[in-house]
């Protein structure tokens, strides 16, 4: 279509360069003070662009203990939150996709009941029910464990209803195409089902891989040792105990290693994040 | 290579029932087509056979062996259906190759099958490819060619050819007609067109609202149509079907609008019966002393022209085949004589065909 | 309703077993609980409960704290949605109207939503921290008394930024999403009409938005109220003077803080209550687009 309206244009621009900054640069500004000393931190303003600091405060921050929370190094942190994060997104993909499966491509006594309970789940989420929850960990023994840590979360109504309205959308004739070819309900899920849904798992582990990453409240409950915290919850506790002499330069390498690796999943798989997002909710 | 039996087969969701006691025989190598309108019954009748639907009642039994609890993967069936459903992430080898795979054939036996047959179905030049980049005839032939390197006992093909452009169809009949000469598997090939039906079998079961109303050779259908439906759904145009009764004499049909035909040859037999008078459009042939029409609309169609008249004012309207074209007008008044070996005499109550 | 299936009798019990055992343990045993212990009271050592019918919900619906928590939570999940909604629209359609770019603003506005919630909080505190942050020392020096960790109006303005902040990237995709899908013939059906941009958004683009627009309302109050712990535990810690303190944060602040479990239980059945209530309206909007079966 033919429009030209240059004004209109230019206001465009200019309100969304100024949503970029509202937007980034919160993100941006902790990546300045992280390549700065406690001192130019604590004397604020502080300047706009990168110090000098940037190889110093991060290699510190990964080689010197961490004083404020019991000597965990960032590294462990880094590894839980990455076996957390990736085993939420594992564990919720595959039992959303066996779970979808069965409801859709196998009819059985109890079939809708099923759906239900799982249905009812996302009326549940832990923080209506944060004392009970944590009285069931604590009698399993689930305290400070992976498995306490992740099991939980697995069980993800979202995730089943898309893969269930995916399944949804084969046709029935390549079903029967596959009873008639002789695979089995197994052989049919691995050899066609799976590669079919491939696009779908690749959206939704970004998401799910954000989730796992972002949980704050559930880790907070879940661990009382300083080694099975996430970074999340570590870096909490260095701010926690703000006082004179918080190594303020530390808190923001932590930050933005907290930030990083779910931005870069979203920024590096824009495509599916989009469609997971968007198709997920639906 | 096998025979089909159908007994009493019947078919039910819940309550209602939708087949209602089909029995055919089907001879080894027969090329067999089940017509009829949408929702007769044709394609669940053929997923029975194929086993994707259960029995009802009845038996279905493959070179006799009753099948009816038996699974599809294990009737030694091959079935083409109508959207392809070829597995769209695989290559065209990998879709045709999928069954011997899961059956545990060798791999070079799996290769020497498949090359054999996309040469027959000229596909050689496709297989890495995927389905999404063929064309509507492509994949059609990929569909055939999955069902054909199985070497299975029977054909299935579910209305395979209604996806396609009418040249494409016309094409595809002729191969599959070609296939099926150099094969002579058994094949049970649904369709709702009859122009299909009529060239591709050998004999046709044409069915409707869940019951077989004649099985024939596409001759015996057309020529001697065993009720007032196959009489109507075979031929295009349709026969022409007049419903009303004999006068004493035997010779003068009493329509039920009032107006008369006069028939060539006086019918004693059907005095006193509710009859349906069937005549083709081709049969009616000009005369000058005929049963006077009047034209209502012509369609010419070049080689022959569809001459739609009616008797009297508010009598039933007649559909006259002529050769050429027809320079007819509204309202113009035609002749035409009824040969008395062309009429077809059917009981209006059953609607089954009367023989003389 | 699909046509065909497996006919196998025993494997679909095994495909729900592992999600629909999670969902007994950690779902219905623990919200079974809550709904049992919301009707007792344990003495403060824990050795015996007593019954008490509905006397936690009597206690905990008049307190003048949780009333004036709820009504903190209202405020706050108000403020944030429509701020999150408004920036998210804007955006939306910003970056919808643009011929060049699309792609590069797209790219810069959704990183947020990668970023906790608590982290969020901490962000924005770095920046208005009173002694520490840049622009809260710029606020003092213009002359503002601005310190959010004493004032709770500051306190209050400061996390419903940080938590809308987060969220604007999530309506800014499906606003977006929501404008693309409108089909290009109405704008150019409306341009021959000779109605303005403006109009035409107000009067084509706006109202086929309604029903992404709902959901998303529904979505950002949800987001409210649960997901938004992380900032206010990390940032003001319900304080100054509970002046932050949502519901949600109450609950864990009263059971696992505080230890008063029937209390505690109680507020989770009503918090149980009013996510049934918010999923309710979400389904019925979910329920036009699917259908269950």
């Amino acid at each position: 279509m033919i429009e030209r309206r240059p004004v209109a244009n230019l206001v465009s621009h200019f309100l969304l360069v100024i949503g970029v900054l509202v937007m980034a640069f919160p993100i941006y500004y902790s990546f300045v003070a992280s390549t700065r000393t406690v001192a130019e931190i604590l004397t604020p303003p502080l300047p706009l662009w990168p110090g000098a600091h940037f190889v110093d405060n991060y290699v510190q921050a990964f080689t010197g203990s961490l004083h404020r929370i019991g000597g965990v190094n960032l590294g462990t942190l880094l590894f839980n939150t990455t076996v957390v994060a990736l085993a939420i997104a594992v564990g919720k993909i595959i039992i959303s996709l066996l779970s979808a499966y069965a409801v859709v491509f196998f009819r059985f006594p109890g079939r809708m009941l099923f759906f239900w309970m799982i249905f009812i789940t996302l009326m549940l989420p832990v923080e209506v029910r944060i004392m009970p929850t944590y009285q069931v960990m604590v009698d399993l023994g689930l305290i400070d464990t992976y498995t306490g840590l992740t099991l939980p979360l697995m069980a993800s109504a979202t995730a089943t209803f898309l893969f269930r309205q995916f399944f949804l959308t084969i046709p029935d004739e390549l079903v029967e195409a596959a009873r008639i070819d002789g695979a089995g309900p197994l052989r049919f899920f691995r050899d066609v089902l799976l590669p079919l849904s491939k696009t779908n798992i690749a959206a939704l582990f970004v998401i799910l891989f954000i989730y796992g990453w972002t949980q704050y409240l559930w880790p907070l409950l879940m661990t009382n040792s300083n080694d099975m915290n996430t970074i999340l919850i570590a870096l909490r506790k260095m701010v926690s105990f703000a006082d004179a002499d918080t190594q303020w330069h530390v808190v923001m390498v932590t930050t933005i290693l907290a930030l990083l690796p779910p931005v870069l999943v979203v920024v590096l798989m824009q495509r599916w994040f989009v469609k997971g997002l968007v198709e997920s909710e639906k | 290579m096998a025979t089909i039996d159908m007994r009493n087969v019947r078919k039910s969701y819940e309550q209602h029932e939708v087949i209602h006691g089909v029995d055919v025989r089907i001879a080894d190598g027969e090329f067999i087509v089940i017509v009829g309108p949408s929702g007769c019954g044709k394609s669940t009748l053929l997923r029975m056979v194929a086993g994707l639907e259960e029995v009802t009642a009845g038996e279905i039994a493959i070179d006799d062996r009753v099948v009816n609890d038996i699974e599809p993967a294990h009737r030694d069936i091959a079935m083409v259906f109508q959207n392809y459903a070829l597995y769209p992430h695989m290559s065209v080898f990998d879709n045709m190759a999928y069954g011997l795979k899961i059956r545990g054939t060798p791999k070079d036996e799996i290769r020497r099958r498949v090359d054999e047959a996309a040469a027959m179905l000229e596909l050689g030049h496709l297989l890495e490819r995927r389905p999404r980049q063929l064309s509507g005839g492509q994949r059609q032939r990929v569909a055939m060619g999955r069902a054909l390197v199985r070497a299975p006992k029977v054909f299935l093909f579910d209305e395979p050819l209604s996806n396609l452009d009418a040249k494409l169809r016309v094409q595809m009949r002729l191969e599959i007609q070609k296939l099926h000469r150099r094969l002579a598997t058994t094949s049970l090939f649904v369709t709702h067109d009859q122009v299909e039906a009529m060239t591709l079998a050998q004999r046709m079961i044409v069915m409707n609202a869940g019951r077989v109303e004649q099985v024939g050779t596409p001759h015996e259908v057309y020529q001697r149509p065993a009720t007032t439906f196959v009489a109507s759904f075979i031929g295009s145009p349709p026969m022409n079907l007049v419903e009303g009764t004999l006068e004493a004499d035997g010779l003068r049909f009493r329509c039920t609008s009032g107006d008369h035909i006069d028939l060539p040859q006086a019918r004693h037999d059907l005095v006193g019966r509710a009859l349906v008078l069937g005549i083709r459009p081709e049969h009616l042939l000009p005369a000058d002393d005929g049963l006077v029409l009047t034209v209502q609309l012509v369609e010419s169609l070049g080689a022959e022209s569809f001459i739609h008249t009616r008797l009297g004012e508010a009598g039933p309207e007649l559909i006259v085949r002529a050769g050429g074209l027809a320079a007819l007008r509204f309202g113009e008044l035609v002749s035409y004589r009824l040969p008395a070996d062309a009429l077809h005499w059917f009981d209006a109550t059953s609607g089954l065909r009367i023989d003389a | 309703m699909r046509r065909t299936t497996f006919p196998n009798k025993v494997l679909p019990y095994l495909l729900l077993a592992p999600q629909i055992a999670i969902t007994l343990v950690f779902f219905f045993w623990p919200a079974g609980q809550a709904l049992w212990q919301s009707l007792y009271r344990e003495d403060p050592w824990g050795l015996s409960s007593a019954f008490v019918g509905l006397d936690n919900f009597t206690r905990v619906l008049t307190d003048p704290n949780y009333l004036h928590s709820l009504q903190v939570t209202a405020a706050f999940s108000a403020a944030t949605a429509v701020l999150a909604l408004a920036a998210g629209l804007l955006f939306a359609v910003m970056v919808d109207g643009l011929s060049r770019g699309k792609r590069i603003y797209q790219t810069l506005l959704i990183w947020p939503y990668a970023v906790a919630p608590a982290v969020a909080g901490m962000l924005w505190l770095f920046l208005f921290s009173p002694a520490m942050g840049t622009f809260g020392i710029l606020l003092r020096r213009a002359g503002v008394a601005w310190d959010p960790l004493l004032d709770g109006t500051q306190a209050f303005l400061l996390v419903t930024v940080a938590a809308a902040w987060k969220q604007v990237s999530y309506n800014f995709i499906f606003f977006l999403a929501g404008l693309q899908a409108i089909p290009k013939s109405l704008h150019e059906a409306a341009a021959i009409d000779g109605a303005s941009p403006l109009r035409r958004f107000w009067t084509v683009a706006f109202p086929l938005l309604s029903p992404v627009s709902f959901y998303l309302l529904v979505v950002n109050i949800v987001y409210a109220f649960f997901d938004t712990f992380g900032v206010i535990h990390a940032v003001t810690g319900g304080g100054p003077a509970k002046a932050t303190e949502t519901l949600v944060y109450k609950v864990f602040n009263d059971g696992y803080v505080g230890l008063d479990l029937g209390a505690s239980s109680a507020q989770s059945v009503i918090l149980m209550a009013i996510v049934i209530a918010l999923t309710a309206v979400q389904f019925r909007y979910v329920e036009k687009k699917v259908h269950y079966a």
